[in-house]
């Protein structure tokens, strides 16, 4: 049986892929984004997934306005990297999963969410990024990878609480899928930011770390809130933290916060990490401790 | 027609692309988004006004483009993630949109982002009507309607 062992999410600011792809990644002002997925990308190594599920969104690159699915499920066997007006970033290829997608999309659509099957799609920074971020910048990304494309660009996006659904739904899927696979599901973009109309620049670090507590310890608490308060507190683009859900609503109702990084800004954007684990329910109460205390270091 | 009044439109400075402005703004949206093609990139900046008769624009949405006026392309249905394409074609950073967006340099702006971005405070609700509400619910809420400067 496939399981989901743990959740990550990141932010997907398109001027840190232009950082890494330039090599700047040095400077001052990138070290400090970049230092904070130190510690991940070696956790991402040591936990070596057989799959990751990506949940992002598109900008204007696979999807114009002339189709706009609230959720696209790319079942693919790959995924090229878009030109998105200065050439395709040098990336590798993503390779899909298409046995495991197309398992997914028949569960969750008999479980009522309609989503559109995707055979043929290029992703941009939305999903190349976080990948960067959490394993570096390799020759072939090392596991198969599902994106999961939903819309925040036109109003309104899915609601939190039926992202959060589509969570569960996903960990359904991936449950009743017979071979042994290891999944990590991301969740990706926000945190805080606007970068449209005169309120553009727009951060709020309150909300964000609000955000950061209840995703790891009360998801309750955010699957119920008005997409109005997403715009007025986190901006009108701050919107596409309701990706996060996705991956929140398919892990357990408790799970353990193994890492957080925080910064702002990179560009326009508020930078948010957190990497939450299912409880394995065989870890022995030492193996816990010793997991906490590890964590006390790590958080920062 | 005017448009429908939405509780998001209160949020100031803010142009929320949604089901209507999609409608209206498909030409300018279409328009921008064919500028992915080097060829069509070089096609409008030869002659402007003769590339945009391709799309379908109302002569506001077409002088909105011709003028660079970033705000009023959002307001008559442009997106952000389309119109950035164009700042792209005329060889502009992101940073330089926005600083034309908040009527600011672009010096001041990248000052602000570093300095930790635009507060929130005071830049909740035109009419303060909105900040109640949201304080009922969050405990973020907190008084607004002045505008920051």
């Amino acid at each position: 049986m496939a399981k989901i062992i743990a959740g990550v999410s990141s932010s997907h600011v398109p001027a840190i892929g232009a950082a890494i792809d330039n090599h700047r990644t040095e400077e001052p002002y990138w070290k400090r984004v970049f230092s904070g997925f130190e510690w991940s990308k070696k956790w991402m190594a040591e936990t070596k997934p057989d799959v990751v599920i990506a949940v992002y969104n598109d900008h204007a690159s696979a999807f114009s306005v002339e189709l706009i699915p609230t959720f696209a499920l790319g079942c693919a066997a790959e995924f090229p990297p878009a030109d998105e007006g200065w050439g395709p970033r040098p990336v590798p290829v993503v390779k899909g999963h298409p046995e495991l997608a197309s398992h997914i999309a028949q569960s969750v659509i008999l479980d009522e969410f309609d989503l559109t099957i995707v055979n043929k799609m290029e992703v941009d920074h939305g999903l190349t990024v976080p990948l960067n971020l959490l394993f570096g910048s390799p020759k072939e990304w090392p596991c198969p990878v599902i994106p999961l494309a939903v819309n925040v660009v036109q109003y309104p996006p899915p609601t939190g609480h039926r992202c959060y659904m589509l969570g569960k739904a996903i960990r359904k899927a991936v449950e009743s899928y017979p071979e042994d696979l290891r999944v990590v599901i991301f969740g990706t973009g926000g945190m805080s930011h606007q970068i449209s109309g005169p309120r553009a620049g727009l951060i709020n670090s309150k909300f964000d770390k609000a955000f950061l507590d209840n995703l790891s310890k009360n998801p309750q608490k955010l699957v119920r809130m008005p997409h109005l308060e997403y715009m007025r507190e986190a901006g009108a683009e701050g919107i596409e933290m309701v990706m996060w859900l996705v991956m929140r609503g398919a892990l357990d109702e408790k799970v353990e916060e193994v890492y957080r990084f925080y910064t702002v800004p990179a560009s326009n954007t508020a930078v948010g990490h957190i990497i939450l684990e299912n409880k394995r329910k065989a870890a022995s109460k030492t193996k816990r401790t010793a997991a906490r205390a590890k964590e006390a270091v790590r958080r920062s | 027609m005017r448009r429908e009044q939405h509780d998001y439109d209160d949020i100031p400075g803010t142009f929320v692309f949604d089901a209507e402005r999609s409608r209206q703004g498909y030409g300018i949206n279409m328009f921008c988004m064919s500028l992915m093609k080097d060829a069509n990139r070089k096609a409008f900046k030869a002659n402007e006004a003769e590339y945009l008769k391709k799309f379908p624009l109302t002569p506001e949405q077409r002088d909105a483009i011709l003028n660079r006026q970033y705000n009023r392309m959002l307001e008559l249905g442009g997106n952000i993630y389309f119109t950035a394409k164009l700042g792209a074609t005329d060889g502009h950073s992101f940073q330089h949109l926005a600083a034309l967006m908040t009527g600011s340099t672009q010096e001041a702006y990248a000052k602000m982002m570093l300095e930790g971005g635009r507060s929130v405070e005071g830049n909740r609700s035109r009419t303060g009507k909105g900040a109640p509400k949201a304080k009922a619910k969050s405990k973020t809420g907190k008084k607004s309607g002045s505008k920051r400067g």
